[in-house]
């Protein structure tokens, strides 16, 4: 009755640090190059385009600005599709505009899943959905997550509807040591991955330590099989992909390599690592290796012992995106605490939750209280809108979006959430959610519930799930 | 909580939990087994001086939010007194036994001891280590496979649900070979030696796509497949001497088939795992060939569409709670609400852990029924009553093991498993602050607080962190 193996990935790069360069490349600028080299500067972009919105006031909730700001009795204007005004109760609005009564309620940043493989590993979860690992080769730098997205999967909308969730990064899962790129999406229904995906957002590289590549090649007679052969396989690779790099800086003519160009560009900063591992020794060593190859890991992804390191993930400015409580379900996870979060956080690291999972991504509100409960019960007192930071500015930093989500200042995205009592509360569910100010999801309205291709028509659909 | 910095390792609290159970003989026959060796006796003696806490003893927690764990809702400044491990009166203005150890409990909540309806606690250390993990095999035998002497009362998972305030378990084990997983048990999660609450207290089948895998391919070869042993079991009944079970035509061999008597005869339930409404319309009916069958429907994500028929045919639930996404064919019209609908229309409801994690995460109990009654406030859902939701992870567990005259709520006579929290036991943010199972204090550390504690600062101190214990 257990699911296929919690797939697990890797990888992210850092919060705190600004946006890659090129993260907004020109998709019609020419290439760098020319010939047999002829890189596209955005051969899937985006066509993603916000859906209408009616200016909307919410006043008299409580507001977590997810930079770790709380405002009572707040007020909060959207219009055209922007956070145009947010303040306290004496904030001016139009007269003319919908207003909701927030009195009892909460309003927060939309949530953002810095880790999910909705859409690749899509429900139903049969073999002919598993889109997820090219498990073929310990080196996959190659294959871009955003190919995998089936937008059928009806894991987006759960996750809109009972999560809050408004943008979310999908990546390739753990099998590979490089296991390709990820892409970042908003959480709106589409009938294509580009009709998600998130307008200038940067690609994001999925690399996993520790048992999972070295089962998966080890099982199959080849390297990489052990710890030591996952770090072999890293190293040679990043010496190829720094002499792809420098040819190509040089503007010398090469064939091209996907792979490469994935590589190349993480080795410009183009490009956020993010890091799927566990333990405390292997991330120390992950650290070197960018040290060694001139690129920074974004974060580390269910790091169930970044509490031991929480010092070197803070000096080397690296963010953990962490479970509430996840434990044990594996050797390299034995270690796991509910602690994690908060002691990460106190040592003044970046800390992030995330979900790996099409049901905890329905709740990630209540894993990060499962972390604040129980960093209080061991005296690390975080305030709830500081804890909000876990699911909004925090996550949208180390996916190279915070200019433009992820916290609720004025002139960002209105990816906002109206939640029916302290999302930090079990009893607490999203009572609206709109996406760049377009009203997506309303608990009330039972045609503001997306069904999905594939359960339209089934026994079910429409249903409050 | 006395325990908590308990010296002895948890064998020595063990000892002194076994000397406590053998003067509380109502207890013994519910496990059937000898629960302490006596040449440990002596030695016990020694350890009882050290780690009295370990022992029963009368006492009464006061002023607390209290939940019965009935069904009813949480009363105000309600009383629980517990005297020789078992409950003796719980409510509000109770009268307290002069002399009983009194604890002030204003602000917190009582709940009983949480009972975990579908787990795998006790047989798995790390899932993905198979050499510490019991949940199945491939094996000659199945339906005679008995996990009750595998339980591991040590397993670090054990010590970590305990300290979550749950304090027994339905533990059910997974099919290796077959349909038929074999016998389940019910434990408890005490710190001693003797987790066996009710051993062999089902026998476990796949029959939904489970079981088509586990019969070959089908479902008509599932359930042709369970017909024909359930024969081959009655054959065994009437003739066991003349039982060959090794002929070409027999499916069961001698010992399976006669493990599968009781499952014939109704005298052990049958926990049938289940999901989509067809599948469970298709199990009920198996009653037609085989009408003493006690069935329990594990899983049943769809079984609010069919909840009329379950209830009529007064067969209980134990359903995975949060379910609510196509995740494969059998689970197309899943949602949050099933629970609560099914509740509804009658049927026994309760929870356990059903895809993941079984053997380690069944401190979710809290937060799948915290969620059930989230669902009151979203318009269109159906969840259930406060009280409704913890029934769900307490009674209505013992009740569907036909153990709710002995454990699962605070009434009175019920085994003396209480938790003490320091906030509503349905909130993430809470925790429980102390923790009885049978009267007996229970220590709340394990390794995660030791972890925890060893780690409160990362740096290294004056040695390195090895020497931090």
């Amino acid at each position: 009755m257990r699911k296929s193996a919690t797939p697990l990935l890797i990888a992210a790069l850092l919060a705190g640090v600004a946006g890659p360069a090129g993260a907004k490349k020109d998709k019609d600028a020419p290439a760098a190059t020319q010939g047999s080299s002829v890189e596209p500067e955005n051969p899937y972009p985006s066509t993603y385009k916000a859906y209408p919105g009616t200016a909307t006031a919410i006043r008299g909730a409580t507001i977590f600005d997810g930079e770790g700001g709380r405002i009572d009795n707040g007020v909060i204007f959207l219009s055209d599709g922007k956070i145009t005004a947010i303040g306290g109760a004496d904030t001016p609005i139009p007269a003319d505009i919908a207003v909701f009564d927030g009195t009892g309620k909460y309003v927060t940043p939309g949530v953002i899943d810095i880790h999910s493989h909705l859409g690749n590993y899509p429900s139903p979860g049969v073999d002919a959905h598993s889109d997820g690992n090219e498990a073929t080769a310990p080196v996959t730098a190659h294959v871009w997550a955003e190919h995998s997205i089936w937008p059928q999967d009806a894991g987006f909308s759960r996750a809109l509807a009972n999560g809050g969730v408004t943008s979310l990064q999908i990546l390739p899962g753990s099998a590979n040591l490089f296991g390709g790129r990820s892409v970042t999406l908003k959480n709106v229904p589409a009938r294509t991955m580009q009709g998600m995906k998130f307008p200038g957002a940067p690609h994001g590289l999925k690399m996993a330590c520790g048992e999972n590549p070295k089962r998966v090649y080890g099982s199959k007679g080849r390297e990489p099989s052990t710890r030591m052969g996952n770090m072999a396989v890293n190293r040679a690779t990043w010496i190829k992909a720094r002499d792809f790099q420098k040819k190509r800086a040089a503007g010398k003519d090469q064939s091209r390599d996907l792979g490469m160009e994935t590589l190349a560009d993480v080795l410009e900063g183009k490009i956020l690592v993010h890091n799927h591992c566990y333990r405390a020794d292997e991330m120390a060593n992950v650290i070197d290796m960018g040290k060694e190859f001139g690129y920074r890991v974004t974060a580390f992804h269910h790091a169930v012992e970044a509490y031991k390191i929480a010092d070197l993930l803070r000096d080397n400015g690296v963010c953990s995106a962490l479970w509430g409580d996840w434990y044990g379900f594996k050797m390299e996870a034995y270690d796991g605490i509910k602690e994690n979060v908060p002691l990460v956080h106190r040592a003044g690291a970046c800390t992030i939750v995330h979900s790996d999972d099409d049901n905890g991504i329905q709740r990630l509100n209540q894993e990060a209280a499962k972390a604040l409960g129980a960093g209080r019960r061991m005296g690390i007192d975080i305030p709830d809108e500081i804890a909000w930071t876990w699911l909004a500015i925090n996550p949208a930093r180390a996916m190279g979006i915070s200019d433009q989500t992820g916290s609720l200042k004025v002139g960002k995205m209105a990816d906002v959430v109206l939640w029916n009592g302290n999302p930090f509360s079990t009893y607490t569910r999203p009572n609206k959610v709109w996406i760049d100010g377009a009203l997506l999801y309303d608990s009330a309205n039972p045609k503001l519930r997306p069904v999905s291709d594939f359960e339209v028509g089934q026994i079910g659909a429409g249903d409050v799930k | 909580m006395s325990d908590q910095n308990h010296p002895l390792p948890p064998f020595a609290l063990s000892l002194s939990k076994g000397l406590a159970e053998r003067s509380r003989s109502h207890f013994a026959p519910l496990s059937g087994r000898l629960r302490l060796p006596s040449a440990r006796t002596v030695l016990a003696g020694l350890l009882f001086a050290i780690s009295t806490p370990a022992f029963a003893q009368s006492l009464a927690i006061t002023g607390a939010t209290l939940a019965i764990g009935d069904g009813s809702e949480p009363i105000r400044n309600g009383t629980v007194v517990i005297t020789a491990g078992k409950v003796t009166a719980a409510g509000a203005g109770i009268a307290i036994p002069p002399g009983t150890k009194t604890i002030d409990a204003a602000g917190k909540w009582v709940t009983p001891g949480l009972v975990s309806g579908f787990s795998r606690v006790g047989l798995v250390e790390v899932p993905a280590v198979n050499e510490t993990n019991d949940a199945s095999a491939r094996s000659p035998f199945s339906a005679a496979i008995d996990v009750a002497p595998a339980i591991n009362p040590l397993a670090n998972p054990v010590a970590i649900s305990r300290t979550a305030g749950i304090t027994r378990a339905v533990v059910v084990p997974s099919t290796g070979t077959g349909i038929f997983a074999g016998q389940g048990a019910v434990v408890d999660l005490g710190a001693d030696m003797n987790p066996i609450t009710k051993p062999r207290a089902f026998q476990y089948v796949e029959m939904g796509e489970e079981g088509a895998k586990d019969a070959g391919g089908s479902r008509p070869a599932a359930i042709l497949t369970f017909k024909t042993m359930l024969r081959e079991a009655q054959e065994f009944a009437k003739a066991p001497a003349s039982y060959d079970g090794r002929s070409k035509d027999a499916l069961l061999n001698r010992i399976d088939a006669e493990a599968l008597v009781p499952v014939v005869t109704g005298a052990m339930p049958l926990m049938v795992h289940v999901e989509s409404g067809r599948d469970i319309l298709a199990v009920l009916a198996l009653r037609q060939d085989f009408p003493a069958l006690k069935l329990i429907l594990a899983g049943a994500a769809e079984g609010w569409m069919v909840a009329p028929q379950i209830a009529a045919a007064k067969v209980p639930v134990i359903a995975g709670g949060l379910d609510d996404l196509p995740s494969s064919f059998e689970k197309l019209a899943a949602t949050q609400s099933n629970v609560g609908r099914m509740v509804k229309a009658g049927v026994a409801v309760s929870m356990g852990l059903m895809d993941r994690d079984e053997g380690l995460q069944l401190r979710l109990a809290t937060q799948q029924a915290g969620n059930m009654v989230a669902l009151n406030k979203v318009p269109g859902a159906t969840g259930l009553s406060w009280g409704q939701a913890l029934r769900t992870i307490s009674s209505a567990s013992a009740e569907a093991m036909g153990l709710g005259d002995r454990i699962g709520s605070l009434k009175a006579g019920r085994a003396g498993d209480v938790v003490l929290w320091d906030g509503d036991p349905l909130e993430m943010t809470s925790a429980p602050l102390a923790v009885w199972i049978d009267g007996i204090a229970q220590p709340l550390d394990n390794r995660q607080t030791k972890l925890r504690d060893r780690y409160a600062t990362p740096e290294e101190g004056a040695l390195p962190k090895a020497y931090a214990w």
